[in-house]
């Protein structure tokens, strides 16, 4: 009875050709031949050396693995509980606030220049706690209530929520921009294998990567772990089991804010600037990710997140660029809206495809 | 039933529409006692003992918060120094947030209007914002007097052509972007010698005119702009823009725009290969304490509008510090304190006493404003016949260098001055 | 044996069991989240902010008076009694809900004062911008601290006291003097209102009989007669049998129609009314209103009715007022035809026609929050579409499309927000004709049906993909009006007129103010269009009020402030179960809604 990757939608008529299909179709191809002829055009008039190319595509690569840590928060709560957590963004974004201001804090003190790896772990610390609070306060508060309600409130109140973490920062610490401080010796580039890296965004991907393999341990390996997978594909039956589902749940938001806090410290070494608004946009291109690679699917949050920075960082250079747009770069959020949409056209269920709990009525 | 109820709603909509013919079309002005001497545009009398009311508009939250606040505090100031106008001492009355967009200008100014005893604004902060307020404002027959609006739109291209969203009561103390533009051209091109540059704006219409007019006069003096792109304000990756400027072979860059994006366009420009070389350039927008002490701004230029070196501009500075706690925090301060300044003067000039009530006659005030010159903190201030009385101060080219520690030492480190004469600019 | 009457009620009284003791431990989490929000509301600057204002002259400032308020809010929730379930006797007020109450509140007291006492021992403002020493004066206040912190703790214990002693007040007592005293605040922080309303109808003593001058604060006097006016009111309503409803639907029908018509007229006269009396400032805002209003009534068909949450609802507000900007200015940059708006109307329409198919083809598969982030993506890239370079030969760009003339139609030109006010009124009442006459057609029905269960619908024959479409296009050309009236009243359209706020705001207006309801979004545009307008110290957290307005609504009344009767149904239909069984055997009469038992 028990579907893991199948969703409950209507059953598609494969065999009618209806108007929105060919409609549907008609989108698709129009797509393909746009990017590759933007493509072509882009690529064949040498405007960017390959080393230029390059390195946009090691800066998407940086970006993409921030985007994939917040996408592992929204990808754990929609599968257990089928909701976009719009809250998330926020939650990211408290826990850069905090990374920001413990790192300025440090970086008045000696400790910053001495010992860097010390003072980084004390701003990771922060930042994940911070947003592990956030995100469990948050369920605990506004959507633990409205378990089992029509699908629609659930969302309509995570948009309220994100809004309040907006504007309550906003009171907080004010609406002008944070810079991170500098680690000085995050300065320049590794070079090595043929890539020229900057030190800051290999610590970055590293310690993404650490995350993450930690985490598909955690949820493979660990009892806990095999809780969450088991609330992800059956409440129900979980709860017949003897497992504990709302503690569950406050796991995966704890679990899933702890991420977006790593996420919010090593926005400091990619991007050093951060308001109380900057958690909007990475939150919407985190969900898009987590769309692109398999809603529900932990591994596919990560390859989601990735491949849409190195889309984003790319994408404008080398679709748009290719038909002589003025000012492309404007558009690049164009791109990662487009991404969903295409995504959500071309292939719904995403890369890896979907791992969601069953429809229940 | 439901035909009645429809014919019935029908005709209460018919009865409402000829109703409204008779006063639909041209309200909102008020025109008080008829006195002999008074123009078209009516008069406001203030009686014995009451203060004189004016009004601010500017942004005062949201991402351009410390542009207004600046600005009111200024106000505030200018209000305290010159203590009375006339014989009457001056209300604030109002205290207006324009929101830095249309909605909100258009909301302030109305909400201002509809007080008949107002008598000037001072005020938007944004030009977004100025456009239906100077609408708003002199159809109401008040005066408004801008200390930051700056798009050329609200009075002229100082070539004589009027600006299409020019309107009779709008006036501003700060300088039109033609001259910034032809002032940051003239100083890459004849100062740097630099012939190949690239401009970014964020999409805002001050930025983007701004650019446009820079691009504008360094294609004119010989030069050429290998980019004209733009970013969105909350972009935080510049590298695609940055890359793609490098490989058109900018020599330089002039970025009119604010933080964050500024912060992140002079932090990737050192990582962004081919940019080693390049020359980094801003605008007023930057020109704030908390961009210049990041490191990567180091070596920057910047154009904005003449810092005064005179002592009363100490005292002013002075004078704000001790009543705010900091030093001011934004370009536009001393602009506004001179828009102020410059009412107050004009109301106290055409003001006319009849038995201890003042009348200020609005069409009285808006010619004494073109007519005279005021000396201000910003200097010698004229009003041309759309409404531009920046002072020919002009523009100056800062530059931020390692020995300039906070912003103030930024704005006294002048590499060059240009007045509007210097470029060739109609006064 | 008993009278025949009510022979199962004594049956019944014998067997009730007593209720549980009031959970003290509820009480004390409710005092931690009492001591959470309390110290935000300082923090975020919102108890300085309000503090500027005074209620009473010369001694009640709205900041202190909104803190303590909050700690009594707690109070009354602790206090609550629990529902009272089947087979047991219904709970009664007593010492324990007071102590719990008090101690709801005095927690948050204990809050407030850890935060008083790091804000004058430790340096926070650097970081928390809001911590001044001013604020400090005011949370002590204006005692030194050590002093300061008890008084704090017995004020917000009273507070809490007070918010448990209202459970002790019979139902009538209640009914009265909440709202009295919720009549005080209105005429206090609308001051500036009320008094153009009496100068407005001529009678201006009454103003300086109970406001300190022009726009102050209420006096004692003026506080006094505000209470005991309305709470006599609402007493005197309070003492009916049944309300107000029940007596119209209890009408014949002729009877009720000819009422109808009658409320109908009488609205419209007052509403025609209001701009001449309350002059430019208040039409302007109302104008807002109605703007907003009329995208609220769309996007009621698109969400209220169908079900689809459209995020990106801005897009077709930008598309009607973009077309009508270019088709009516004589600045528009690429083609400039300058029609005259009405004229410009019928391509708005299909403009926005198509713009809404090119939204929902691609939706139409997709799940609910699917659609909302790709509708919402699709706002999005309207708005940087509209900024870019790249189509500023078209739109304008980042400097917009101005001189937009004013409407005209035949001899008459509106000019100013007065004389605007009638045509968005009328496009109001259009709009509004049209939610109402689709919402019993058979386009409606199909909607609904979609909205309760897409796979049901389509088996009983309805055409998903026609009503999707549909759904989008009727929400799209209402938008478009909206947004051509905006750039017309305005006369200029800027690109950051229409971000995702926009949308926001207009998904908040539906959800407060009732989804699917005429006169609950209408009652939601003026209540979130005009506030944040007429007081300019929430205007500053507007949307903080909006998101917190919205997890609220959400989890008390998702229905919304005036909700439709059906939807109110279907999402309290355990809770109606409840009363149907409470009016038979409760103490509660009818109509009053029982707690539900959240929280």
């Amino acid at each position: 009875m028990t579907e893991a990757t199948a969703p409950a939608r209507p059953v598609r008529r494969a065999s009618r050709l209806t108007p929105v299909a060919i409609f549907l179709w008609f989108l698709r191809i129009v797509a393909l031949v746009v990017i590759l002829y933007g493509s072509f055009q882009s690529i064949s008039s040498g405007r960017l050396t390959a080393a230029q190319w390059r390195d946009l595509i090691v800066f998407g690569v940086s970006t993409g693995s921030v985007y994939a840590l917040i996408a592992l928060g929204y990808t754990m709560v929609y599968g257990v509980l089928r909701f976009i957590n719009f809250a998330h963004g926020e939650v990211f974004m408290t826990g850069a606030m905090s990374a920001f201001l413990v790192a300025n804090g440090l970086a008045s003190t000696s400790l910053w220049a001495s010992n860097p790896v010390l003072s980084l772990l004390i701003v990771l610390l922060a930042s994940m706690v911070t947003s592990m609070a956030v995100a469990v306060i948050v369920e605990r508060v506004a959507y633990r209530p409205l378990r089992g309600s029509p699908r629609l409130i659930p969302l309509i109140t995570s948009i309220g929520a994100s809004f309040t973490l907006q504007y309550i920062v906003r009171g907080l610490v004010g609406p002008s921009t944070r810079a991170f401080p500098r680690v000085e010796q995050l300065r320049g580039t590794w070079n090595s294998l043929g890539l020229v890296v900057l030190k800051s965004q290999l610590v970055v991907i590293l310690a993404a990567l650490l995350m993450m393999a930690g985490l598909y341990i955690f949820v493979e390996k660990t009892r806990t772990g095999r809780s969450m997978r088991a609330v992800s594909e059956d409440p129900e039956t979980a709860a017949l089991m003897g497992i504990n589902v709302d503690r569950t749940i406050v796991t995966v938001f704890a679990v899933g804010g702890a991420m977006a806090g790593v996420a919010g410290a090593l926005w400091g070494l990619v991007f050093p600037s951060l308001n109380f608004f900057s958690g909007f946009l990475p939150g919407i291109k985190a969900f898009t990710a987590a769309v692109l690679g398999g809603i529900g699917n932990i591994v596919g949050a990560m390859l989601g997140g990735v491949s849409l920075g190195v889309f984003e960082s790319v994408g404008p250079s080398l679709v748009l660029a290719g038909y002589e747009i003025p000012a492309f770069s404007q558009l690049k959020d164009v791109v990662a809206y487009l991404a969903l949409v295409l995504v959500l056209i071309f292939r719904p269920s995403g890369i890896l495809g979907e791992r969601l709990a069953t429809e229940r009525t | 039933m439901k035909k009645q109820r429809g014919l019935m709603a029908l005709l209460a909509v018919i009865a409402m529409i000829i109703a409204a013919c008779g006063d639909g079309g041209g309200e909102g002005t008020e025109d008080p006692g008829e006195e002999p001497e008074v123009g078209e545009l009516g008069a406001i009398e203030v009686a014995d003992g009451d203060p004189i009311k004016i009004a601010s508009l500017q942004a005062i939250s949201g991402d351009a918060a410390s542009l207004g606040t600046d600005q009111v505090r200024a106000i505030e100031l200018a209000i305290v120094d010159r203590a009375e106008v006339a014989g009457h001492p001056i209300e604030l009355a109002f205290n207006e947030d324009d929101l830095c967009n249309s909605e909100g200008g258009q909301t302030g100014a109305t909400r201002i209007v509809a007080d008949p005893d107002v008598v000037a604004v001072i005020g938007t902060s944004c030009s977004g914002a100025g456009v239906p307020a100077s609408n708003v404002v002199s159809e109401a027959g008040r005066v408004l007097i801008s200390g930051s609006n700056t798009s050329p739109y609200l009075t002229s291209d100082l070539a004589g052509n009027e600006g299409p969203d020019h309107h009779d009561g709008y006036f501003r103390t700060a300088h039109n972007d033609a001259i910034q533009g032809a002032a940051a051209a003239k100083f890459v091109f004849e100062e740097l010698s630099l012939t190949q540059i690239a401009t970014i704006n964020d999409g805002d219409p001050y930025t983007e005119g701004l650019t446009s007019a820079m691009a504008a006069a360094f294609e004119n003096l010989g030069g050429e702009v290998v980019v004209n792109t733009a970013v969105t304000a909350d972009q935080t990756d510049m590298r695609p823009v940055l890359t793609e400027i490098a490989a058109a072979g900018a020599e330089l860059i002039y970025f009119p725009i604010f933080q964050p994006a500024g912060d992140f366009i002079a932090e990737q420009a050192l990582e962004v290969g081919g940019l080693e070389e390049t020359v980094l350039m801003g605008a007023d927008g930057l020109l704030s304490d908390t961009y210049v002490v990041l490191p990567q701004t180091e070596g920057m230029y910047f154009s904005g509008p003449n810092t005064p070196t005179t002592g009363e501009y100490d005292a002013f500075v002075a004078a704000y510090e001790e009543a705010y706690g900091e030093p001011p925090i934004q370009s536009f301060h001393a602009h506004a304190y001179d828009a102020a300044m410059m009412l107050f003067t004009a109301i106290e000039n055409i003001g006319q006493d009849q038995d201890g009530t003042l009348v200020i006659d609005l069409q009285a005030l808006r010619d004494e404003l073109h007519d005279i010159t005021h000396e201000g903190l910003t200097g010698s201030l004229k009003c041309d016949e759309f409404g531009d009385c920046a002072s020919v101060e002009g523009i100056d080219i800062v530059q931020n260098t390692e020995d300039t520690a906070d912003i103030g030492a930024v704005r006294a480190n002048v590499l060059i001055t240009y007045t509007p004469e210097d470029l060739g600019i109609g006064g | 044996m008993a009278d025949v009457e009510a022979p199962a009620v004594e049956v019944e009284a014998k067997e009730l069991i007593a209720p549980p003791a009031l959970d003290m431990r509820r009480a004390v989490r409710l005092g931690l989240a009492n001591s959470a929000v309390m110290p935000l509301l300082a923090a975020t600057g919102i108890v300085g902010t309000f503090q500027g204002r005074l209620i009473i002259d010369p001694f009640l400032p709205l900041g202190l008076l909104f803190l303590y308020m909050v700690a009594w809010a707690f109070g009354w929730l602790a206090a609550k009694p629990p529902m009272t379930l089947e087979g047991f006797a219904p709970a009664v007020a007593g010492p324990r809900n007071l102590m719990a109450g008090a101690l709801a509140g005095v927690i948050g007291g204990a809050g407030t004062a850890v935060l008083l006492v790091l804000m004058t021992t430790l340096n926070l403002r650097a970081i928390f911008l809001e911590l001044s020493p001013q604020l400090a004066d005011t949370l002590s206040f204006g005692l030194p601290v050590p002093a300061a912190v008890p008084l704090i703790l017995a004020v917000a214990a009273t507070a809490g006291l007070a918010g448990a002693g209202v459970h002790f007040l019979p139902v009538r007592w209640r009914r009265a003097i909440m709202p009295g005293l919720m009549w005080v605040l209105i005429f206090a922080l609308f001051t500036d209102i009320v008094g153009q309303f009496f100068a407005g109808i001529g009678l201006d003593s009454i103003t300086s009989l109970l406001f300190t001058g022009r726009g102050g604060p209420l006096t004692i006097v003026g506080a006094v007669i505000v209470f005991v006016a309305f709470s006599a009111l609402y007493w005197y309503r309070g003492g009916r049998e049944t309300t107000l409803r029940q007596r119209f639907d209890g009408l014949p029908a002729e009877k009720r129609t000819r009422w109808t018509i009658g409320l109908a007229v009488a609205i419209i006269v007052i509403l025609w009314l209001i701009p001449r009396v309350m002059g430019p400032f208040v039409s302007q805002v109302l104008d807002n209103a109605g703007i907003f209003l009329l995208m609220a009534l769309g996007l009621n068909i698109v969400l209220g009715y169908a079900g689809l949450l459209d995020l990106g609802y801005v897009a077709f507000f930008a598309v009607g007022a973009y077309t009508a900007a270019i088709l009516t200015s004589p600045l528009s940059p690429a083609f400039s035809p300058e029609l005259s708006l009405l004229a410009a109307l019928p391509f708005v329409m299909i403009a926005a026609a198509v713009a809404g198919i090119i939204v929902a083809t691609p939706v139409i598969r997709m799940r609910g929050d699917y659609l909302a982030i790709v509708t919402l993506g699709f706002g999005e890239i309207a708005r940087i579409l509209l900024n870019s370079e790249w189509l500023a030969p078209y739109f304008g760009g980042a400097q917009g499309i101005t001189n937009i003339p004013d409407l005209q139609i035949g001899p008459l030109t509106f000019r100013s927000p007065q004389d605007y006010f009638i045509p968005i009124f009328l496009f109001v009442v259009i709009a509004a004709y049209i939610t109402l006459a689709v919402q019993k057609s058979r386009w409606g029905r199909a909607w609904m049906a979609m909205r309760e269960d897409e796979s049901v619908a389509e088996a009983m024959g309805v055409n998903i993909v026609t009503a999707k479409l549909s759904a989008f296009v009727v929400g799209a050309i209402l938008a478009s009006f909206g947004g051509a009236l905006f750039g017309s009243q305005i006369g200029s359209v800027f690109p950051h007129s229409f971000d995702i706020v926009v949308s926001i705001t207009v998904l908040v207006i539906i959800i407060v103010g009732g989804m699917g309801s005429v006169p609950g979004v209408v009652v939601g545009a003026l209540a979130l269009i005009a506030l944040p307008n007429l007081l300019r110290e929430f205007s500053e957290y507007q949307f903080l009020f909006y998101g917190v307005l919205l997890i609220a609504m959400m989890l008390v009344r998702p229905e919304g402030f005036i909700p439709s009767r059906r939807r109110a149904q279907e999402l309290h239909t355990e809770e109606l179960a409840q009363d149907a069984w409470l009016e038979i055997y409760g103490e509660a009469g009818p109509g009053e809604q029982v707690a539900e038992g959240r929280a």
